[in-house]
């Protein structure tokens, strides 16, 4: 909860002179790692963040992108880890304001919601289990009350995440170029500070979320009220419309401490602020405790002369609480008073710029073995095709989007539950949005772990036709300070480069979490990818499969069992090799694919990840009701055992269905581009059924699959 | 003939700009977003209450904007035997301001559920539903936490009566009452609905058939004489 001796001896040296305790609190506020990036800054720097739709500015909270016809969609990604650990429902729900206010504050609408969710083994342990309903349920009761769909997202259980929960949530905005947000300010313009009161809740939470979770710290996890939040909203874009907002900001981890001293290092400006005058909840705050405290469904506004009243007006007619609580100066300083008292008078970029830390870093000794294991006998694989259905990672998450308004905005053209969601813009264009991210994976590879991720979330956005063109990451780890996990870290975002690069996708935004761990230990590396694909013509909305339609796998399946659900599931065994991407053919396969999906030639496509050819094939049947009967012997693979065939975890694999007229046509695209694929099998009668040469090695009634895949993760829950 | 619908927004109100968008872009009627304090427009041919949270479903879904100024006005228009429709949020707003009989309950799963059923139609003659045959399948969305419609034995009774039962749902979604899905008053003109018309009505978001959802509409515009 303070500074480190070296920081407290730079902030003396800056200041000359001894700070005193609100200072202090303010400056350990906003230099905590969870708000000043201290240990990852650096290396963040080597992400690419041009490109031709990237419009950037002065202190956005979110990614721009232009997509054309005068219009904008942001993004952006924020987790609430520690808080949701402690107190589910609340860490959640919170943690989908913030974003929300992040979208906001460029001066967009928040059209879609997606979160990416990750507790202990539900099977086993009740206790995660509670975090699981419960964080849904403060997702579902906070986006349903906004009226902001939740659209998408993902959701993993490890034993790693035992008592402890990530909770990461993505938002998209959209709204016309001409009214983003400028940030701009000018002496003598109006600080408003309006939604929410302030209270005691909160206090410390970004320090809190800067160090391991060994105590339940309640009065640091912040209450939510989705009303406010939802009021805020349409204040917010009814002043934005009238003119009454030249810079915003939301309040968010660090509260006061962190929106003035940013609002003013960005703008390069001063401001003037008196605490007293702040709306609150609670009485006898002190001024430490106004300027840290997070307390939900508050925005930073600043306005001019001319424009105050209609704000005022605006707030008073949507019943939103305001309170104007200082002005624009043209000295760089941020000074706090209380009433007449000055108990805070900073340079705001001394404390909007924390003293960067280089973070020594060591290739983890476990990695030395991890990719030698024995492998495991081959089982029964019609049983085992069932248990991998019934697998929470796998099993269909109905139960968690029904309780999800994904439809409210009337813009969801492709529903939750496919590759990728797809939403209508007013342009007459479609955004393709998705986010993936496999612990597994990446504890056994940091670097290729990420990669596949993020190749994962182009392949889920091309099926629906969609050409990525942005990506955000959220990179979470345990303590920087052990220099194991903080090579992952490294490792993690030199592979984000690495691809962003090859496949020119800019970096617009991301968010670091660090300190997940409990005293069982560090979480695996879990970095996540969002990516956004923008579709100029119409998505592709996948079409039933008819009996005898034609199953064609594209792309070649590969000895990489390493994380894979099948070992890590069925077999318990962590290790082996770990999936790679090789990204010169991955490229060409999505640019084909891509041109199949455009001339009209296939009915549907599915990306062949989790789980493998197995279970992908299988959710293709189960969804379109049929059965098929397909070829292992023909999947183009290296030298593979039938399981291997079955549930490699290969990335740059598409399946296809397609109609037997069009094949030549899809066939011809493929060998053109010379990209390995192969005609596997077809839809038929009412077993998924695998073959080997003419042995049969595992059919499943498409009834009994379905039962499987469709309600174990219902019944898991709903049985306490 | 220049037709007007006020969409009434309350503070919560969240479905106010999906309404509008169908009023407006797909059936072309003039329709307007009415805030619950002001006045409403002179010459207003019908009404819509949307859905949402308004006032965050506080003591209960609809109760607090049951009491708001709009509700007033809503209530004289009624009198007057104009189309009025209120859909998820709308309809229990209806309900407790005591437009419409019955009580919204939570659903028996005790979870929102967004999800897509199908409705039956059971009144074609109310100015929302009379371009449907009766019994006419409607693939709708549902979208709710305070959807499972409740009447006690003598309220079921007088609905049946007076043939106030307008929809059922073709499934048992969340345990109403003889699967209740929109009601309306003695005389008709006032509609509730858990379902949203407005969400089914346009092909390219209705993953089954929109025709019969924009049926609702088109029967508006019948009564309200627009020939389509």
């Amino acid at each position: 909860m303070s500074l480190t001796p070296q920081e407290l001896d730079y902030l003396q040296k800056k200041i000359g002179r001894e700070p005193n305790s609100v200072e202090l609190q303010i400056v350990a506020a906003e230099w905590s790692e969870h708000c000043s990036y201290k240990s990852s800054k650096k290396h963040l720097k080597i992400l690419p963040r041009e490109g031709k739709r990237v419009i950037s500015g002065p202190g956005y909270d979110s990614g721009v992108l232009d997509v054309g016809d005068g219009y904008v969609v942001t993004v952006h990604i924020e987790s609430h880890n520690h808080p949701s650990a402690v107190e589910p429902y609340g860490g959640a729900a919170t943690g989908v304001g913030g974003v929300i206010r992040d979208i906001l504050s460029a001066g967009t609408r928040p059209i879609a919601i997606l979160d990416g969710l990750r507790f202990g083994n539900i099977e086993k342990d009740t206790h995660a289990r509670w975090l699981f309903k419960n964080a849904v349920r403060g997702i579902a009761d906070y986006g349903n009350c906004l009226g902001i769909p939740t659209v998408g997202g993902e959701i993993e259980f490890d034993k790693c995440f035992t008592n402890y929960a990530l909770v990461d949530v993505a938002s998209v905005g959209f709204g016309k170029k001409e009214r983003l947000v400028q940030n701009r300010a000018d002496p003598d313009d109006w600080i408003v500070l309006l939604g929410g009161s302030t209270g005691r809740d909160g206090i410390g939470g970004s320090q809190f979320a800067s160090d391991k979770l060994e105590s339940e710290n309640r009065s640091a996890v912040q209450i939510p009220d989705p009303f406010i939040e939802k009021l805020v909203i349409e204040a917010i874009l009814e002043a934005r419309n009238q003119q009454c907002i030249k810079a915003m900001k939301d309040l968010g981890g660090g509260g006061l401490s962190c929106a003035i001293s940013e609002t003013a290092d960005a703008l390069s400006v001063g401001i003037d602020l008196d605490v007293s005058l702040i709306h609150k909840r609670e009485q006898n705050m002190s001024p430490t405790e106004l300027m840290v405290s997070e307390s939900q469904e508050r925005m930073l506004v600043i306005t001019s002369s001319e424009k105050l009243q209609t704000l005022k007006d605006i707030c008073e007619k949507l019943h939103v609480p305001y309170s104007i609580v200082g002005q624009v100066t043209n000295n760089s300083m941020m000074q706090i008073k209380s009433q007449k008292e000055i108990v805070a008078n900073l340079p705001s970029n001394v404390v909007a710029n924390a003293p960067l830390l280089d973070r020594t870093s060591s290739k983890p000794k476990y990695l030395e073995n991890i990719s030698t294991i024995k492998k495991p006998k081959v089982p029964n694989l019609s049983h085992i095709l069932l248990t991998m259905l019934s697998n929470p990672n796998i099993a269909s998450k109905l139960w968690v989007y029904t309780q999800y308004d994904h439809e409210v905005g009337i813009r969801t053209v492709i529903k939750p539950g496919q590759d990728a969601s797809v939403l209508r813009l007013d342009n007459g264009k479609f955004l393709s949005v998705k986010i993936d991210g496999n612990s597994k994976h990446c504890y056994i590879n940091p670097r290729q772990g990420v990669i596949g991720c993020f190749d994962e979330a182009c392949r889920n956005v091309i099926c629906t036709g969609a050409t990525p063109i942005g990506m955000v990451d959220h990179l979470q780890f345990g303590n920087p300070e052990d220099p194991e996990i903080f090579w992952t870290f490294k490792e993690s975002v030199e592979g984000i480069t690495e691809y962003a690069k090859y496949f020119d996708i800019p970096c617009v935004g991301g968010k670091v979490s660090l300190y997940n761990e409990t005293n069982d230990g560090p979480i695996k590396p879990t970095p996540l990818i969002g990516v956004l694909g923008l579709i100029e013509g119409k998505p592709l909305i996948p079409m039933k499969a008819k009996r005898n339609d034609l199953i064609v796998l594209v792309g070649v399946t590969k000895d990489e069992l390493g994380g894979s659900e099948y070992y890590e599931y069925v077999h318990e065994i962590t290790g082996g090799r770990c999936p790679t991407v090789d990204m010169k053919s991955s490229k060409t396969i999505q640019r084909t694919v891509l041109e199949i999906i455009h001339r009209n030639l296939t009915k549907a496509v599915h990306d062949c990840s989790k789980g493998g050819l197995g279970v992908s094939l299988s959710e293709l049947c189960i969804t379109n009701e049929i059965g098929c009967l397909v070829s292992l012997d023909k999947v183009p693979s290296e030298k593979l055992r039938e399981d291997e065939v079955l549930f490699s975890e290969s990335h740059s694999r598409f399946l296809l269905i397609v109609d037997p007229s069009k094949i030549k046509n899809v066939k011809s695209l493929l060998e053109q581009n010379k990209v390995q694929h192969e005609i596997i099998g077809k839809f038929s009668g009412k077993a998924i059924s695998f073959k080997n040469k003419s042995k049969m090695v595992a059919s499943v009634r498409i009834d009994k699959a379905q039962e499987k895949w469709l309600n174990s993760l219902g019944l898991l829950v709903s049985h306490g | 003939m220049l037709v007007r619908v006020a969409v009434i927004v309350f503070p919560g109100s969240n479905c106010d700009r999906d309404m509008h968008h169908v009023l407006t872009d797909v059936f072309h009627l003039q329709s307007q977003l009415v805030w619950h304090t002001d006045e409403l427009p002179n010459n207003i041919d019908a009404i819509v209450l949307p859905g949402g949270f308004s006032y965050g479903d506080r003591l209960r879904a609809g109760v607090i904007a049951a009491h708001s100024p709009a509700i007033v006005s809503v209530r004289k228009m009624a009198e007057k035997g104009i189309p009025i429709l209120g859909v998820c949020n709308g309809f229990q707003i209806l309900v407790e301001s005591g437009l419409l009989p019955g009580a919204l309950l939570k659903n028996t799963s005790l979870s929102y559920i967004c999800k897509w059923t199908e409705i039956i139609v059971k009144n074609n003659k109310t100015p929302f539903t009379n371009k449907f045959k009766l019994n006419q399948k409607i693939p709708i969305a549902i979208a709710n936490g305070e959807g499972r419609y409740y009447a006690d034995k003598e309220t079921l009774r007088l609905l049946k009566k007076n043939n106030q039962i307008v929809f059922t749902y073709a499934e048992d979604v969340n345990g109403a009452t003889m699967k209740i899905a929109g009601i309306c008053n003695k005389e008709g003109n006032v509609v509730g609905m858990m379902p949203h018309p407005e969400r089914s009505a346009e092909q390219i978001i209705n993953p089954r058939d929109a025709k019969p959802a924009s049926m609702i509409f088109k029967s508006l515009l019948e009564t309200l004489g627009v020939t389509a």
